[in-house]
C-alpha cells in the first residue's frame, strides 16, 4: 500500500472496509457485493450503473433488482472505487455484503432442475396414459407401459431424489417424516408397473407415480422460493457490527484490521459514528456514547478517560482511544452468543406439525396395507392379487395431500406476510407462534424507535426547521440525522460552507451570518449574558432561534398494537436493561402495569425460561444485542429490521416498518394459517376414510389413483389460497418511502 | 401403427428440446433476476 492510500483509507476507513468486504477473482479483479435496498425500479438500475461504470477501475457493474443486490467487478488493487460515497451521493444507502458468492442458492437451482425432469415426464406419461385409459389395446397398450416406464425410471432417480435422501436420513435416526410414506408409495408404485409391465398385466401406475413427485416438488420448491427470499431480505439489512478497527501500531502508524485478529492489549481508535469492536478502556477522548444496542439504555452517556466500554456500543461524538481488554472472541456479543446456543435447546425440540402428522398417518397407512396383503390372500389365496392390491393401498394414501397440506398455507401466509414488511425465516415459526399466551416486550428499539426524535416540532418555526435540517444533512451523528429526515427538501440549502465541529455540533455560513447547531454552550459563545438553554439550539450570530428537544419516541401504533393484543387474551409484558424512570413512563404511555427495568441479558432469559417451565408458551420481540439470548430462549421470537445482527438471526420474524402493529398482524396470519392447516389435514384424513376401502376392496385402477391424488391435491391447494389478505397495506410510511420521496 | 411409431419420437423429442432449454437458461443465470429483467426491457440505452 503506498503512502498516500495508507492515509487516504485510514482517515476513513471505508476503502478498507471495501477490501475486507471484496473477494478477490482472477488477474487482479476484484469483487465487491453490495446490499442497495432503496433500488426499486428501472430508473434506479440506470441511475445505479451509469455512477458506478463511471467510477475509475470499475470493469462491469450489475444491479440485481429482486435481490437489491449491485454486484461491482473493479480493478485498482490498493486503490478502490469509492462505491458507497458514490451510491450514497445518489441516495442510495448501500451496505457491503461480504457472504461469499458460492453459497448462493444450490438447493433452489436443485429443485427446479428435479422440478423441471418431473414436469417434463409426468406431461408425457401422462399423454401416454390418457391413451391407455381410452382404450388402447394389446401391443400398443404394452408399447405406452413400456415407454412410460422408460421415462419414468430415471425421473425417479433425479427427481425423486429429494425425497429418498430425507426419508433415509429420517429412517437411520430412527424417526419417520413426511417423505417416508411418500418414497415408499411411490417406489412401490413403480416396481409394481413394472412388474405388470413385463408380465403384460392390466394396470400400469407409472403416471401416478411420477405426477405424484411433481405435485410434491411444486410445494417443496415454493416452500423454499418464499423462504430463501425472506433470508435474502433479512440479509440485506445493513450489518450493525464493526467489521474492521483502526489499531495503532507499535511504531505510531495505523492500520486498518479484521475485528477477529484484535488482541487484548491492542490500542485502538474508533471514530465518531462507528462501533467499538471489542470490550475496552478508553485512554484518550472524551465522547458520547449510544448504549442502546448492549444494555438497553436510551438515553447517551458521557464517557472520559477510564470508562469501560462494552462491544457493540456507538460512539457519538468524537473519535476516542480504547485499549482492548478482550479479543472479539471473549467480548460481550461473544458471551451473548454462547448465551443464545445455551438458550437454545428448546426451539429443536418443536416437532413440526408435519412430522408429527406424518408420525401418526405412516404407522396406519401401513398396517392397513399390510392387513389388506394378508386379508387377501387368506380369502383368495392369490399372491399375485393380494400383492398388487396391497401395493394400490399405499398408492391411494400416498400423502400428496397430506405433504401439501402444511407447506401451501405457509407459502400464502409467508407472503401475506411480506407484502406487510413482515419476514417469515422459518415456516415452522407460524406453527410455533398459534398456541403463544404471553407476549414479553423489549423497550428500547422495540416498543420505541430507539433513535432520538425531534418531541417538540411544533415549537420551532418552520423555517428554522428547515435550516436546522439543511445543516444536519451534512452530519452523520444520529441526532443530525433524525433531524435531516424531517427536511422537506436538500435543494434549500443556502449555505457557503457547513463544517463539523467534532463533539460540539455543526457551523455554517450564509449570507455573511454565522449558524450553529449543536451543544448551546458552544453554539451561544457569542452573547454570554443570555440565559443558560439546555440541548441542541440553533443561533444565528449567537442568538438563539430554536431550542431542539429529543427524545427516544414510541413506535407508531404502539399502543394500538398492545391493546390488540390484551384484547387477545394474552398477557403482556415488558423487561427492559433501561432505568426505571425511562420504564415507567413508556410503560404508562402504553398502558403496561407489568414491567421489570434494569434487566440483564442472563435475567431475561432466565425470566423467559421460568415463564416456560410453568407451562406458558411466549412470543419475545426485542431488538438488541441483550435481547438475543431471550429470543432464541422464547417459545417464538420477533425482532425489528432495526435490531442487532444476531438478533435478526435468531428471530423467526423480521418486521421492516416501524409500527408495531406488526406483532398482533403476525400472530394474526398465524393463527389464521393454523385454521386452515388444520383443515387441510382434515380434508387428508376425510380422503383417505373414502379411498382406502374403495382400494381394500380391490377396485382401484390407475385412472382412479391419477384422478383421486390430483383431485385431493387441488382441493388442499384451494384451500391454502383462502388465507384471509391484510388490508392495511401502504397506511404506514416507512423509513425509505419516506426518504425517497424527499429526493425526489 | 406406423404413425404412432414418428409422432411418439415427435412429441417426446419436442418434449425433450424445451426441457432442454429450459436447464440451459437456467443454468446461464436468465433466472436470477425476473424484477430486473422487467424493467430493463424498457431502458433504452443498453
Amino acid at each position: 500500500m503506498t503512502d498516500a492510500a495508507m492515509d487516504q483509507t485510514t482517515l476513513s476507513g471505508t476503502g478498507s472496509e471495501l477490501l475486507l468486504a471484496s473477494q478477490p477473482l482472477k488477474d487482479g479483479l476484484m469483487r465487491t457485493e453490495l446490499s442497495v435496498p432503496d433500488v426499486h425500479c428501472g430508473a434506479c438500475i440506470r441511475r445505479v450503473e451509469k455512477a458506478i461504470v463511471a467510477l475509475d477501475g470499475v470493469q462491469d457493474v450489475r444491479v440485481n433488482l429482486s435481490t437489491r443486490r449491485v454486484t461491482v467487478n473493479w480493478r485498482g488493487g490498493d486503490n478502490p472505487p469509492p462505491l458507497k460515497n458514490t451510491l450514497d451521493r445518489l441516495g442510495y444507502s448501500a451496505s457491503y455484503f461480504d457472504e461469499p458468492r458460492e453459497d448462493k442458492d444450490k438447493e433452489l437451482g436443485r429443485l427446479i432442475r428435479a422440478l423441471a425432469v418431473a414436469g417434463f415426464a409426468a406431461s408425457n406419461i401422462m399423454m401416454l396414459s390418457a391413451s391407455v385409459w381410452s382404450g388402447a389395446e394389446g401391443d400398443a397398450k404394452l408399447l405406452f407401459h413400456w415407454l412410460s416406464g422408460l421415462l419414468a425410471l430415471p425421473t425417479l432417480a433425479y427427481s425423486g431424489r429429494i425425497f429418498f435422501v430425507s426419508a433415509l436420513n429420517a429412517l437411520r435416526h430412527g424417526r419417520t417424516n413426511m417423505d417416508v410414506p411418500i418414497s415408499l408409495g411411490v417406489t412401490l408404485a413403480f416396481c409394481l408397473s413394472v412388474y405388470e409391465t413385463v408380465t403384460g398385466g392390466h394396470h400400469a401406475y407409472f403416471d401416478a407415480s411420477v405426477t405424484l413427485l411433481f405435485f410434491l416438488l411444486i410445494g417443496r420448491t415454493l416452500d423454499h422460493v418464499m423462504r430463501e427470499r425472506a433470508r435474502t431480505a433479512v440479509r440485506n439489512l445493513a450489518r450493525l457490527e464493526a467489521r474492521g478497527a483502526t489499531r495503532i501500531r507499535s511504531d505510531g502508524g495505523t492500520e486498518y484490521v479484521p475485528v477477529a485478529s484484535i488482541a487484548v492489549g491492542d490500542t485502538l481508535i474508533v471514530s465518531a459514528g462507528g462501533r467499538f469492536p471489542v470490550d475496552g478502556v478508553v485512554v484518550a477522548g472524551n465522547s458520547e456514547v449510544d448504549s442502546s444496542m448492549v444494555t438497553g439504555e436510551s438515553d447517551p452517556q458521557e464517557i472520559a478517560p477510564g470508562a469501560v466500554i462494552k462491544a457493540g456500543t456507538l460512539n457519538l461524538a468524537e473519535s476516542v482511544t480504547l485499549k482492548a481488554n478482550a479479543a472479539a472472541a471473549d467480548s460481550f456479543l461473544a458471551e451473548m452468543v454462547r448465551l443464545m446456543e445455551a438458550a437454545e435447546g428448546g426451539r429443536a425440540r418443536y416437532r413440526r406439525i408435519a412430522d408429527r402428522a406424518a408420525q401418526l398417518y405412516s404407522p396406519v397407512v401401513h398396517l392397513t396395507a399390510a392387513a389388506t396383503l394378508l386379508g387377501w390372500i387368506l380369502i383368495t389365496g392369490d399372491w399375485h392379487a393380494s400383492i398388487s392390491t396391497a401395493i394400490a393401498v399405499l398408492i391411494i394414501t400416498c400423502p400428496c395431500a397430506l405433504g401439501l397440506a402444511v407447506p401451501m398455507v405457509q407459502i400464502v401466509a409467508a407472503r401475506r406476510l411480506f407484502e406487510s414488511g413482515v419476514m417469515v425465516k422459518d415456516g415452522a415459526g407460524l406453527e410455533r407462534l398459534t398456541g403463544i399466551d404471553t407476549v414479553v416486550l423489549d423497550k428500547t428499539g422495540t416498543v420505541t424507535v430507539g433513535v432520538p426524535q425531534l418531541s417538540n416540532a411544533d415549537e420551532i418555526a418552520a423555517e428554522h426547521l428547515a435550516l436546522a435540517a439543511a445543516m444536519a444533512a451534512h452530519s452523520s451523528h444520529p441526532i443530525s440525522r433524525s433531524l435531516a429526515g424531517l427536511a422537506p427538501s436538500f435543494s434549500a440549502a443556502p449555505f457557503a460552507r457547513v463544517s463539523e465541529v467534532s463533539g460540539f455540533g455543526l457551523e455554517a455560513e450564509a449570507e455573511g451570518s454565522v449558524y450553529r447547531l449543536g451543544r448551546s454552550s458552544w453554539a451561544m459563545e457569542a452573547r454570554t449574558g443570555e440565559q443558560a438553554v439546555r440541548g441542541t439550539v440553533l443561533t444565528c450570530d449567537g442568538t438563539v432561534l430554536a431550542e431542539f428537544r429529543f427524545e427516544d419516541r414510541l413506535r407508531p401504533d404502539a399502543r394500538a398494537a398492545i391493546d390488540t393484543l390484551k384484547d387477545r387474551g394474552l398477557t403482556v409484558l415488558m423487561l427492559s436493561g433501561d432505568h426505571e424512570v425511562a420504564v415507567a413512563r413508556v410503560a404508562q404511555d402504553i398502558g403496561l402495569t407489568d414491567y421489570r427495568f434494569g434487566v440483564s441479558p442472563r435475567d431475561k432469559v432466565e425470566a423467559i425460561e421460568k415463564l416456560k417451565s410453568t407451562g406458558h408458551k411466549v412470543l419475545m420481540v426485542g431488538d438488541g444485542l441483550n435481547d438475543a439470548p431471550a429470543l432464541s430462549a422464547a417459545t417464538v421470537s420477533i425482532a425489528p429490521a432495526s435490531a442487532a445482527d444476531i438478533g435478526r438471526n435468531a428471530a423467526d420474524f423480521v418486521f421492516m416498518r416501524n409500527s408495531l402493529n406488526a406483532v398482533p398482524l403476525t400472530m394474526q396470519v398465524a393463527t389464521d394459517a393454523g385454521r386452515l392447516i388444520r383443515q387441510n389435514l382434515a380434508f387428508a384424513v376425510a380422503y383417505n376414510a373414502v379411498a382406502v376401502p374403495i382400494a381394500v376392496l380391490g377396485y382401484v385402477t390407475p385412472l382412479v389413483a391419477a384422478v383421486a391424488m390430483s383431485l385431493s391435491s387441488v382441493a388442499v391447494v384451494a384451500n391454502s389460497l383462502r388465507l384471509p389478505g391484510t388490508a392495511s397495506r401502504g397506511r404506514f410510511i416507512d423509513l425509505t418511502s419516506f426518504k425517497q420521496a424527499a429526493l425526489k | 401403427m406406423n404413425s404412432i411409431i414418428i409422432l411418439i419420437p415427435v412429441a417426446m423429442g419436442l418434449g425433450a428440446v424445451a426441457l432442454g432449454a429450459f436447464l440451459w437458461s437456467l443454468r446461464s443465470g436468465q433466472y436470477e433476476d425476473l424484477d430486473g429483467a422487467a424493467e430493463r426491457i424498457l431502458l433504452d440505452d443498453n
